[in-house]
This record gives C-alpha cells, structure tokens and sequence, in this order.
C-alpha cells in the first residue's frame, strides 16, 4: 500500500525507511551482510573465487573447499547454539569431545593396533560407539550444569582439561591409524558420489536440526528456559532436563564432528583433531546474531556464522596471505565485526541514518 | 530542658515532595518529619511510595517538587554522596556488604586507618573493637564476614553506618530475614542508637515490631501522606486501616454470598490439610475450596498470602500435611504436576515469573499449553495463531501483532496475556496473585469481570489483591493471614472492612 502511494513521495521514504529500520534491527541480516560482503570481496580478488570444477571425480574450488572445511565448524555450532541459549553460557569441551568420540570409534576399529587396514568391529558400531561417548561427555556436563549448578564455563572447564588427555588413554596413548578406506567415507568421499561426504554430512546434520526446531517444541522450551528459568518452572517446564539436554545434543554433535574430522585424514590424533575449534564455535554463535546471554536463538544465523568464519580464512589464503600472518587478519576482520554489530554502533548508525533521511525530506520539500 | 525541647523539635524535614515515573505519580506532595533521638515507622503497602520517599531521601532518585531542610538549612541531595555527606545511612535488607572480607575490613573500607601510606592493621583492629564493644556487638574484627549469622551482618552494616557519624540512619525491612532472638538483639541496638541522639527511619511490615520500637508512625498510601502519629495514639486496627484505606463504602450488591453450608456434601477442588513448605516458613494451614467459589486472601503485605498459594501450586514444595484434589491425593511434587490435575497460578511478580520477555505474544500464551503437552506434541502453528488471536480478542489484549515480543506490551497487556496463557490450558482451579497490581482501572473492572465470569463457569478461584474492595467485590469467602499463619475464614456477614481489619489487626478489638 505504501508503495503505491507514490504522489507524496514520503511515503516511499517512509516505506524504505522502514525497511532500512528493519534490517538494521534484524540480526540475522546483519550475518548475512557480512557474509555477502566476503563474497563480493572475493568477486573482485579473486576472478576464480566462484568456479566449480571437478577433479577427481569430485567437485572442486573454492565454495566446494568452504562448505567442505567448514563442515566440523557448522556441526559444532549448532550443539553450541543450544548450550548457549539454554544456559547463557558457553561449552568449551566441544574440541575435546571431538577427540574422545573419534577415540572412541578409532578404538573398536583398530583394535590394539596402531596401524591396520582390518576393522575389529563392524563400521557402522564403532560410528555408534563414537557417538556414544559424546553423548555421554554432554550427559556429565549437563549434569555439572543443571544439576550441581556449575557455571558452564567451569563445568566443561573439566572435560576441556581432561578429555584429550582421557583420549589419549583410550588410543593407548598414541596416534592411530585407520587404514581401511571404507574409513574415509565419511569424512573424504563415498565412490561415486561427487560432493565430498563432509558436506552431505553437514547439510543432514542442518537439516535434521532444522526439524527439530520444526516438529517438536525443543525450540521454545530452550529459550524459555534461557530467557527466564523462574516462570519456566511455573508452567511447567524441567529447566535441568532441558539444560541437561542441550548438553546432550551438543555432545553427539561433537561427537559427530569429531568422527568426521577423523575420518577425513585417516587417524585418530587426538592432541590435534578440533583444537581450538570451541573458540571458533562461540564467536560463529556470535556472527549468527544469537544472543550470548541466551534465550533467542537461530539455527539459521548460527549457520551463516560458521561459513563466514571459514570464508574468511579460505579468502585470505586466496588473497595469498600467509598462514603465519592469517590469524591477525582474522582477528581485525572480527574485530570490525564485532565493533559493527555492538549495539551502541548500531545506534549511532541509525540515528545518522535518520538525519540523512530527514535532511533528504526537507530538501525534497 | 533545653536538651529536651531540641530532640522534640524535628530535624529533617521533607516537605511537599513530588515525584513522578513515566505514567504513575509515585509521591505526590508527601511530607516527612524526622527528629533526633527517635525511631520513626514509615508504613504503606505495596505502591504506597515508601521506597521511593527514601530513594528521595538517599539520593538514589531526583524529586521533582518539594524541599528538604536539615536542622533549619535547606539541603540538596542529588547523589547518594550527598546523603552520607549529610550524615543520612542506610541500611538495606540486603546487606551490602563484601562477605569476603573480614568484619573489620567491612567497618573501615574505604577509610583504613592509614600510617605512612599503609594500612595500619592494628589501629584498625583496635578501632573495631572499640566499636563493636560499644555498641554490644558480639562479632570478632577478625572473622570474615560470611561466617556471621545474618543478624550480625545487619548489625555490622549499621556499626558502619554509625561509625561514619551518621546522624540519621534509615532501616529498610532489616528485620525481614531474621528470627525472634536476632529481632530482640537489633533493637537493643537501636535503642542504643536512640539514646545517642540518632534518628532512625524503620521500615518494616511486621506491625508487632512497630508498636515494640518505633515513637511515631508515618503512613503513606497510593503515593500520599495519610498522616503521621504517635503510637500510643494509633491502635493497631487504626493503623491497618489508614494503610489500607477506609473510605470505600462497602458494596450493597456483594458478590454471590454464598452459604458454607451449601457445600455440604460437596467434594472439595481442593482440601489441604496442615499444609506446609519447607522454604516459605507459613504455618501450616487447612483450607477447603469448591466448585464455582472465588476466595480472598486477605493480609498484609509479607503476611504469607503467597506463599500459601504457592505451596498448593507446588511452585514451593510441601514437606508436611496433604493436599487433595477432588477428593484424591494430589500428590503435586512440582508445578506441572499440579497443572495436569487443572491447577493454572499467575504469580505476583509479573516481570520475574510471568513473561517471557523477548518471546513473542503468541509464544507468551501457548507455553504453559505446549509444556502441558510434552517436547515431542508440538502444537500446530495454525492451532498457535488461532488460540492467540483468539485470546487476543477475548480478553482485548492491545499489542500490534501476535508476533509482537511481550516486552513491548503494557503492564496490563502483560497481565493479560499471562491469564491467557492459564484459560487456554482449561483449569478448574486458578490461583490468581495480585492479577490488577499496577495495572489501569480500565483493565481492573476487565479482570475483576472475568473473575465472577470464570466463577459462575465452575471454576474454583483463589484471589489475592492489596485492594480491600476489589476483593470484597468478588469474594465470597475470604482468608486472612497475619505474621505467616492463617488465622480465619470469614464468610457472608463477616465479610466488611471492619471485620477483615479487625482480624488482620489482630490482638485488640
């Protein structure tokens, strides 16, 4: 309707004004932009930013190489996310469940051997098994947290101390070898299939939680519970099953991410596989608009946060910048962001906005 | 002689003191007197403007009319620096004091007795004794302040207080967490403080403790000044009354007066037996609820209406006595229990256990319905959208959208939305705590309605209000609590200011 009206030729301002209002208040676009703004970078840096090949038999550039690195990245994200808006605070463990997990499941394969090409056990057991000893690391820390009413940060605290030393036990202290290529489906290719099993992996993994959020009410018990605990309980809510159960989740998806990461080099290391990958994860939820003092949250947002943070790393190695000097680009383009995003920012913004816009009208008048 | 005729003679004196908050008038032209050498109640029940008069007072909050005049000479208090520069301390209910620290270190923090630069331990250690012996507080300087029983903590913050040179010192419900013997030991400290010329303004709601301590007696409602006495000129039925206000006429038309008798026979929603919680330190109670019935509790602010209903909601746990639901035992361990068996519970606190602030309107309704329900039955949406539309419309709940964060609702939208949330989940017995506190008369006379209207339906309602005539318009039964226990029932002709005063009151006729 506003539109339309197109006589005054106010109301047009006012409808772009709106929208302007919108999206500045949004803070899902606001991840969106970023990402779009790496993207059009790229366009003009790096002309084969874009181009999609495939080697191999397998779909290759730089996208296919995004989606693919950031695949570990996305699938933590989203059992962060739900840490995050259930208890306001943050799991650090993640990295060190990754390492458990894949221990876990390097252990049934391999046996006692450091280096084999026989499963001890079949395929798809050790995967449970993996996934199984995530699951149990999130049970703990739910437990820490909702039951003994640890701070998160303390609590996990533990399991990123010990887990990778726990690990470490369980591969009897070294690094082991899986060499039978079956092994590698799930984190390089299953033959035949042209798209790298990792990103399929993290599209399902997407997917799935999407319609969690969908078909049962998981969604709002979390931010209910991270909005407010006090009236949660009133109607009805178990505010520790719900915390204990955002653990949970972010347990398996650890886990998950761990048997990936694993598989995608063939071994289990476990002093190496999703280090520092908690930090990562924590300022994705960020980028992603979510609320750091939980509550709301957005499984779309966080997403796009993960791929941006991947984006940001594969453009720079596309702007040729060294490995050594990646981290301070890094940390200046986050930096930006986060200055961009601030909510005192974001004010000074809008009101320059609004003077811009007052300015025109009267000019216009 | 002299001497006498100066401590009668007020000291600080606030007058014609205005404040407004966006959309309430919290003070309007109140006055205050306070002299030196007296213990002074400041009484009011909720929304009365007592906090916000001492905000005033501290510094906390700037007036916007009226003067405050010490000893003669009018001062200005724009910060609570100003305040203690004025020798005017307060102690909060809370004590704010570092629990880390020792005993000593909380006296003298922030003013150390120093000697060459450094703190000098043991002039320090030596001062608090002094003061401490002074003013009879058994505590060691030494001991960290969290091994202190709560008592000892409020009296250390006094000591501070004190020791600063105040001349005036404002007690905000310091008795509130403390037991008898504790009570005794603080007012011994006060009256010692009274002896030394120090004017203390007391808060508090228990009435026992103000006809114990206190000289005189101001009483605020609604953000005026009713007036202030003596206490030996104000008996305790007066004194409620003045809280409460008087002036409204009992209504002719009362609400559906209801036999007892008729009951007989009847199996009860609800019938708790010697009742209690662990946490909430109300008496145990017994109490029988029907169908179609709207009961008042009556009481005082902090008497332990709450609590009460909190306990047969299960949002406090009972560990003693038994509730029944239609006559089986309710077995009810925590909220959702008592929910599948229809209970629904708007609480007092609408900010901190009502809403959900940055959830939607639609989201704020469907909660209790879809935790009723389970994780794995998620409603959907097009059933969501309609129950909150139709609300929205029944209980003409003005917010722009159904999408609309609740935050963004007025207070009495808010509250509207909350009663939504409970209708929707179909209950046969409500518990309703303070549903119009801050809230327009518009929205009052809504609410009040829809209260007889979900009665005369057949559902059991368990009504708590401040207002004295909203419950005598719509009860038909009411209980009275006083100092945490119940103690009657009134019903049919018993059922006027009066007499709900008098059993409130308590003690004298």
């Amino acid at each position: 309707m506003r539109f339309l009206n197109i006589r005054t030729g106010v109301s047009i301002k006012s409808g772009l004004k709106t929208i302007a209002k919108s999206l500045a208040s949004s803070r899902l676009t606001f991840s969106i932009v970023i990402l779009l703004i790496v993207l059009v970078q790229n366009i003009i840096t790096t002309p084969t930013f874009f181009k999609v090949s495939i080697t191999n038999g397998l779909l290759s550039g730089y996208i296919p190489n995004i989606l693919d690195e950031a695949s570990e990245l996305v699938i933590v994200t989203l059992g962060m996310t739900l840490v995050i808006a259930a208890t306001g605070g943050v799991d650090i463990s993640v990295g060190a469940i990754m390492a458990i997990s894949a221990s876990f499941c390097g252990l049934m394969l391999n046996g006692s051997e450091y280096r084999t090409d026989v499963f001890h056990n079949p395929y798809i057991l050790a995967l449970l098994i993996g996934l199984l000893g995530g699951a149990l690391c999130g049970v703990f820390n739910g437990f820490l947290v909702s039951y003994l009413k640890m701070q998160p940060m303390i609590a996990t605290l533990i399991l990123f101390t010990a887990g990778r030393s726990i690990a470490k036990q369980i591969t009897h202290g070294q690094t082991i070898y899986i060499m039978n290529p079956v092994y590698k489906y799930l984190g390089v290719q299953i033959p035949g299939v042209p798209i790298r099993t990792t990103i399929i992996v993290s599209t399902v993994i997407i997917v799935i939680m999407v319609l969690v959020t969908k078909l049962t009410s998981l969604g709002l018990y979390v931010q209910s519970v991270g909005i407010n605990g006090s009236p949660s309980r009133l109607v009805g809510l178990n505010s520790r099953m719900i915390k204990l159960m955002a653990f949970v989740i972010c347990g398996i998806l650890s886990g998950i991410a761990g048997l990936v990461g694993s598989s995608s080099i063939g071994s289990v290391n476990s002093g190496e596989l999703g280090l520092s990958i908690e930090m990562d994860a924590i300022l994705a939820v960020a980028l992603g608009g979510n609320m750091l003092g939980g509550g709301k949250f957005s499984i779309a947002g966080s997403v796009i946060g993960a791929y941006t943070i991947q984006a940001i790393t594969t453009t720079l190695y596309a702007m040729s910048v060294r490995a050594d000097q990646l981290n301070v680009f890094t940390a200046f383009i986050i930096i930006v962001i986060i200055v961009a995003s601030s909510d005192v920012f974001k004010d000074k913004v809008q009101k320059l906005t609004r003077k811009v816009f007052s300015k025109n009208v009267s000019v216009g008048g | 002689m002299n001497n006498e005729m100066q401590q009668n003679k007020p000291s600080l004196i606030m007058e014609g003191i205005g404040k407004s908050f966006p959309g309430v008038r919290a003070l309007n032209h109140v006055g205050f007197k306070l002299r030196r050498g007296e213990i002074h109640a400041l009484m009011g029940e909720n929304g009365a403007g007592k906090s916000t008069l001492i905000k005033v007072l501290t510094g906390v909050y700037l007036m916007d009319e009226g003067s405050v005049t010490l000893d003669g000479k009018p001062i200005v208090i724009r910060s609570p620096q100003d305040a203690q520069k004025h020798a005017i301390s307060t102690v909060y209910q809370e004590v704010n004091l570092c629990p880390n620290l020792t005993v000593m270190e909380n006296l003298f923090l922030g003013r150390e007795p120093r000697k060459m630069g450094f703190i000098d331990w043991r002039t320090m250690n030596r001062k608090a004794e002094e003061l401490l012996q002074e003013l009879n507080i058994y505590a060691d300087p030494t001991a960290q302040l969290d091994t202190c029983s709560i008592a000892i903590q409020q009296m250390i913050a006094i000591a501070r207080a004190v020791n600063t040179k105040c001349k005036f010192l404002i007690l905000d419900e310091p008795t509130s967490s403390l037991d008898a013997d504790e009570v005794k030991k603080l007012f011994t400290l006060m009256r010692q403080l009274k002896d030394k010329g120090v004017g203390i303004i007391f808060i508090t709601h228990f009435i026992k403790q103000v006809y114990e301590i206190c000289d005189r007696i101001t009483v605020l409602r609604n953000g005026e000044l009713v007036g202030e006495f003596e206490v030996e000129s104000l008996p305790r039925l007066e004194l409620v009354k003045k809280m409460m206000g008087k002036e409204i006429e009992i209504l002719s038309d009362l609400a559906v007066n209801k036999d007892e008798s008729k009951y007989d026979g009847e199996v009860p929603m609800i019938d708790a037996r010697d009742l209690s919680s662990g946490t909430s330190n109300v008496a145990p109670f017994s109490l029988k609820m029907y169908k179609g019935e709207v009961v008042g509790f009556a009481g005082l602010l902090g008497s332990g209406r709450s609590e009460l209903v909190r306990t047969i909601y299960g949002a406090d746990k009972a560990v003693q006595g038994q509730l029944y639901i239609k006559g089986k035992d309710g077995k009810i361990k925590k909220p959702l229990d008592a929910m599948k068996q229809g209970m629904a519970y708007l609480p007092e606190d609408r900010k901190a256990d009502g809403i959900f602030a940055e959830l939607s309107v639609r989201e704020n309704i469907i909660i209790a319905l879809q935790a009723k329900h389970g994780l794995f039955k998620r409603l959907r949406r097009k059933d969501m959208e309609r129950y909150a539309d139709e609300y929205i419309k029944l209980l003409n709940i003005k917010t722009a959208s159904r999408e609309t964060p609740i935050k963004s609702l007025s207070g009495g939208n808010q509250q509207k939305v909350i009663l939504a949330r409970w209708l929707l989940t179909n209950p046969e017995f409500m518990i309703l705590d303070e549903p119009t506190r801050g809230i327009d008369i518009g929205t009052k006379t809504e609410i009040q309605r829809l209260i007889l209207k979900l009665a005369s339906e057949g559902k059991s309602i368990a009504f708590i209000s401040s207002e004295m005539d909203e419950m005598l318009r719509t009860c038909s039964r009411m209980v009275v609590l006083r100092d945490r226990c119940k103690v009657g029932e009134l019903t049919q002709t018993q059922l006027n200011q009066n007499t709900i005063m008098r059993t409130i009151a308590g003690g004298e006729q």
